[in-house]
């Protein structure tokens, strides 16, 4: 299994969209390090012939009649926006200033 | 002296001997007298007076909906409640405003209950001592200097000290069942499915249930049948209906097999005080007529490994929806990628960014098969011990947890140690099974849990043993003391 140092970290924070300051991605490392290696006691365990459970009881996927319901109204979807016009979402530019 | 029960005020509601407008008055004066425990994150004062008068009015004309009308209750700041804010305790959902019902919450209100307020929590229920909160930590009534446990902290708190007699939190490794331990009340988490999570802002969606704390198993199972029954807002609750519990408590356990699961009494790290006192509560029911059986769950000791694989690779995709974008606290940024980053790193606390970390990592090209696909399995290694151990028995017994509650500050420089506080608690989320906590004495002043785990679907028999047990003991009956709440700093 992996070893995970700062360099790590912060590659695997880029991916979750999260930035750390300096210090952060340090200890960051140090609590994934101890964590890592303590569920590593489960690579002890023989599992070639075991299925994966996703979830923990048989469910079969229930269907309901192909009616339609009332959706949420936009002005409610749109209450908690932190900025909007009209009924779309404003967010900042997508691209970079040198990718524009 | 204990509160009142919620079965006790039902009664007296139905006598005419007090009205809903006096319970929530009372409720509101005790929880301004538990203030500095911290328990509330948001009262409802206004609108639960109104709700207790609606209550009032309808049985004044003979329309009172049940048990539940006119009792005051409390709800973890993770079910979303419409038109009220919802936070999960986060500065990223600081401004947030519930635009649709969730289905708990709409089935407590349909059955009269009214909503105090809502409680605090580990953010995003991710950590085991209510600490984690960007309202501060909450504080145990019985030692105001410890934790209450977690992540259901505010609501086994609210409960304790008797502001209200019910309440709700969620449990996906242990968050309802082990502050319920170490607040001296009872806890449960349901079976996998048996109550709606729609509108239970997510954490991780395959283990994730919302259950009821009381003082009694009695007023669980009412709790517990307001809420329980599919819903088809949630593909995932059973399609079973709500069972009906209440009428399961008989006082008679003679007959039941209790399992005793080797591995939960033979841990090191285990306070001598904690075994002590489940295994007086286990000979209580053995003197009731309840036999005993030792089993073996072989897989216990890989529980926590597995559960903290699993939970954070669902967190971090779970949490992925917090962006800045639609909903939620956003941060300034001149592009897109800076504001999700920057909303994202000022929004989240360390814990849960410690959890997203983990989980993007097992879950990353070339770590997939060796951490998450690895969990996966061990995890059905662990379904297939309880299957096993609970073929031969009707329950299974054991403390809820290893150790009494801990200081605030004792473990937050090191989350593993944290983590291991659920040591007995994971294994009933990656099975699905239902659990509970009922206290089973103290030590120290400080309360202890019995754990009672059953086979899917047999809330039933849990309740019914756990409330036989509260017939034949007298913990559910004491109660901390409000003068040791308010002190300097609080």
């Amino acid at each position: 299994m992996g070893r995970i140092d700062r360099a790590e970290v912060e590659r695997i924070a880029e991916l979750a969209c999260l930035e750390l300051a300096p210090d952060e991605a340090e200890r960051m490392a140090a609590e994934l390090a101890a964590i890592l290696g303590y569920v590593e006691q489960l690579a002890a365990l023989d599992t070639d012939d075991i299925e994966p459970t996703d979830h923990a009881l048989p469910l079969a996927t229930p269907f309901r009649d192909d009616r339609a319901e009332p959706p949420l109204a936009p002005e409610r979807a749109l209450a908690n926006a932190p900025e909007r016009d009209g009924f779309a979402f404003v967010v900042p530019r997508v691209l970079d200033e040198d990718e524009s | 002296m204990a509160a009142e029960t919620a079965l006790a005020l039902a009664e007296a509601l139905t006598a005419g001997t007090t009205t809903a407008a006096e319970l929530v008055e009372t409720a509101l004066a005790r929880a301004e007298a538990a203030r500095p425990l911290g328990a509330f994150v948001h009262l409802r004062a206004d609108a639960a007076r109104a709700e207790a008068a609606a209550s009032d009015a309808r049985r004044a004309q003979g329309a009172a909906r049940g048990s539940l009308d006119g009792i005051p209750v409390a709800i973890k700041d993770v079910m979303i409640h419409e038109g009220e804010p919802c936070t999960c305790a986060s500065r990223i959902l600081e401004n947030f405003i519930a635009p649709y019902p969730g289905t708990a919450v709409a089935r407590l209100q349909a059955a009269g209950a009214v909503v105090l307020g809502r409680t605090n929590m580990d953010e995003f229920a991710m950590g085991s001592s209510t600490e984690h909160s960007v309202y501060g930590p909450t504080r145990n009534p019985w030692d105001p200097s410890r934790t209450p446990g977690g992540s259901s902290g505010g609501s086994a708190a609210a409960v304790a000290a008797g502001v209200v007699p019910i309440a709700f939190g969620s449990d996906t490794g242990g968050s309802i069942r082990q502050p319920a331990s170490l607040c001296g009340v009872v806890g449960m988490k349901p079976t996998y499915g048996r109550v709606s999570r729609y509108g239970l802002v997510a954490f991780a969606s395959s283990l994730d249930q919302i259950g009821p704390f009381a003082r009694t198993a009695a007023d669980c199972a009412l709790a517990l049948e307001a809420v329980a029954g599919h819903d088809p807002a949630d593909s995932t609750s059973l399609p079973e209906p709500a069972p009906r519990l209440r009428a399961a408590l008989t006082g008679d356990v003679s007959g039941l097999v209790i399992g005793l699961p080797r591995e939960f009494f033979d841990a090191d790290g285990v306070e001598p005080a904690v075994l002590d006192r489940v295994r007086e509560a286990v000979a209580e029911l053995e003197r009731g007529g309840a036999k005993t059986r030792a089993v073996s769950l072989p897989h216990a000791r890989y529980a926590i490994a597995t559960y903290y694989l699993i939970a954070t690779a669902e967190a971090s995709s779970n949490l992925a929806r917090y962006d800045g974008v639609r909903f939620g606290r956003r941060a300034a940024a001149d592009t897109l990628a800076a504001m999700y980053r920057r909303t994202r790193s000022e929004g989240f606390g360390p814990e849960v960014k410690r959890r997203i970390l983990l989980g993007t990592y097992v879950l990353s090209a070339g770590y997939y098969d060796a951490y998450y696909r690895k969990a996966m399995k061990v995890r059905t290694l662990l379904r297939r011990d309880f299957e096993q151990a609970l073929s031969g028995c009707d329950l299974l017994a054991g403390p809820t947890t290893p150790e009494l509650a801990f200081r605030i500050g004792e473990k937050t420089g090191d989350p593993l140690r944290m983590y291991l506080s659920d040591i007995y608690t994971v294994s009933a989320n990656l099975a699905g099974i239902p659990a509970l906590s009922v206290p089973c004495g103290f030590s120290d002043g400080l309360p202890i849990g019995l754990q009672l785990l059953g086979r899917p679907l047999d809330e039933a028999t849990l309740l019914r043993v756990a409330d036989a047990y509260q017939r034949r003991s007298d913990w559910h009956l004491r109660a901390p003391d409000p003068a040791t709440w308010a002190g300097p700093g609080r």
